[in-house]
């Protein structure tokens, strides 16, 4: 098993963890609304939005830098966000010449760009507070409790729990393909890009058979232990005063963001 | 590291709330649809195999071949699993398999994954199983063909949709985010077919039972032969037009107050811009597309060749 793969949560005793994951789910995605309504250039509520960030963080105790050590995983997209610098609206701020291409960044697309990568970096970081913090289990019965149709919660249920058993599964094939694939020093193993296509998607073909042919054993042993359709967790989930408390304490919150923002 | 984001994945930021939201609105429809669907025809048995099936599209995303320079084939698999599964249990496989890439390794945001799920699990599940629906009754070598060109124009149009919704946005220009999104996927796609029809080849050696003609006609109804035939007619015309004249798109979606829906002003376009590496006239970048379609046809229906050979 290859747990540490795919688990994200990070065992600790701690305010957040306690959180009844409900609350946890819904903050986090006001948090990234309250991002996105936030008008270009509104640099103090950004900077305030971070500021929660960091005491959430601290909260957690998981340390102060948690999420941000591990915010730059959106940052190779942000490259689809260069073309707002150069936005023809606003004053131009100096002329570059690419080529055949010209261009003029300007002070409204330079605000944009940036506003831009701040709403990302921001909302990537409470996502990934979001699952250090929550257990998958239990998150997944907090959307069926936000009211998420039940066989899309069971699917990413399924998914997550043969996830680790395709993932040795996986492991097996690369495996096997690497020990058949000897390569003398200096050269490349292997033929062409086509054959090595055929060669993965043979893999993939394989692998979905295994898959197939085990989710009828594995439904069958289900069904031997008593399966009715219905996942059923050993945490109760139910709203206690303190999580009200919290959720409130983070909506009066968020709503400052918002009048700080744009006035 | 065995998870490499895949590069269509939009993280949250990137789109205007009315986008992210006018697309969650669509993709919540659908899927309520593929729900209503899947448990009518579908026993209760059907569930965990959809499960085990979306773990599958995602342990298989890990398996990636070594391309060139450092970079590698990379596996989406939304028209495999639509022509495997069927349209509606795919939509809901891939609907599940972005919600936990986008939860659980933020790869995707949380407010536009409707966008995401638009883009990679349901005009996937229409290309793929629409195109491949409608030579069903063919020999092996035309439907490992038509698979092919399947799985490699719902990667193009995932892409190009994607572009399409940045623009809406505001966040990026058209004429830079299309053409660069478009020349990145057109390559993408190529590994992506190998590998769907690599994969169709060997099911249908080994178990060509799940594949025989009327277990596909079974899945999903003409309509979406209808669906995905005008989906892929609309893309191919579009992205070259697209391409060539950004000026004439912009111009007709201020007319019609599109550019206004993302909470920018309408753009004004810059005189000078032209882009090297395209051709001058729309008519010559449509003609120069059905090239490259034509090139990629007679590409898959080489390697359709070579493998069926390979298997008898």
């Amino acid at each position: 098993m290859h747990a540490e793969i795919f688990d994200r949560f990070h065992e600790a005793d701690s305010l957040l963890h306690r959180l009844d994951p409900r609350v946890k789910v819904v903050i986090a995605v006001l948090f990234i609304l309250s991002n996105a309504l936030l008008p270009d250039g509104a640099w103090a509520a950004f900077g305030l939005a971070w500021l929660v960030l960091l005491w959430a963080n601290m909260l957690s105790r998981l340390g102060l830098d948690f999420t941000f050590r591990r915010s730059f995983v959106a940052l190779p997209f942000a490259l689809a966000a260069v073309s707002a610098i150069f936005s023809p609206l606003g004053h131009p701020l100096a002329e570059w010449t690419l080529g055949a291409l010209k261009l003029i960044p300007t002070d409204y697309g330079v605000i944009k760009f940036i506003s831009i990568l701040l709403r990302s970096w921001l909302s990537v970081q409470v996502a990934i507070l979001l699952v250090a913090v929550t257990r998958f289990p239990d998150m997944i019965h907090a959307f069926e409790h936000l009211r998420v149709p039940g066989i899309l919660t069971t699917i990413v249920a399924f998914l997550y729990r043969y996830l680790f058993v395709l993932t040795d599964e996986v492991m097996r094939l690369l495996r096997a393909r690497q020990s058949r694939s000897a390569a003398s020093p200096g050269q490349r193993s292997g033929r062409s890009v086509l054959w090595r296509a055929k060669v993965t998607g043979g893999m993939a073909g394989q692998l979905f058979l295994r898959s197939y042919e085990r989710s009828d054993r594995i439904y069958n042993a289900m069904l031997a232990r008593g399966y009715t359709g219905q996942l059923r967790t050993l945490n109760p989930h139910i709203l206690r005063a303190s999580d009200w408390r919290i959720g409130a304490l983070a909506i009066g919150i968020l709503l400052l963001l918002q009048i700080i923002g744009r006035f | 590291m065995l998870y490499s984001p895949a590069s269509m994945h939009i993280p949250d930021g990137f789109l205007s709330l009315v986008i992210a939201l006018i697309f969650w609105a669509i993709t919540a429809a659908t899927v309520a649809l593929a729900i209503s669907k899947t448990n009518k025809s579908l026993g209760e048995k059907q569930v965990p195999l959809m499960g085990i099936m979306a773990a599958f599209i995602f342990a298989a995303q890990m398996l990636n071949f070594p391309v060139a320079g450092g970079t590698s084939g990379h596996f989406l698999g939304g028209a495999l699993a639509a022509i495997v599964l069927g349209p509606w249990a795919a939509i809901l496989v891939m609907t599940s398999v972005i919600a936990v890439q986008g939860l659980l390794f933020q790869d995707g945001g949380l407010l536009v994954m409707g966008a995401n799920i638009f883009n990679m699990g349901l005009l996937t599940a229409i290309i793929g199983f629409g195109l491949y629906r409608s030579v069903a009754s063919r020999s092996k070598g035309v439907r490992l063909t038509v698979a092919g060109v399947a799985a490699w124009l719902s990667t193009v149009t995932a892409a190009l949709v994607a572009s399409l919704q940045l623009w809406l946005s505001g966040t990026s220009q058209l004429q830079i985010v299309l053409p660069a999104m478009l020349g990145v996927h057109v390559l993408i796609g190529l590994g992506e077919a190998a590998i769907t029809v690599a994969a169709l080849a060997f099911i249908e050696q080994t178990r060509p039972d799940l594949l025989n003609e009327k277990a596909v006609m079974d899945k999903g109804g003409r309509g979406w032969v209808f669906g995905g035939v005008l989906v892929s007619l609309l893309a191919v015309l579009f992205s070259p037009l697209a391409s060539t004249s950004p000026d004439g798109l912009n111009r007709v979606a201020k007319n019609m107050g599109f550019l206004q829906l993302g909470h920018s002003a309408p753009f004004k376009l810059l005189a000078n811009y032209a882009i090297p590496f395209l051709g001058k006239t729309p008519v010559s970048t449509i003609v120069s597309g059905a090239v490259g379609v034509l090139v990629v046809l007679g590409w898959m229906f080489v390697l359709g060749r070579i493998l069926r050979r390979k298997a008898e």
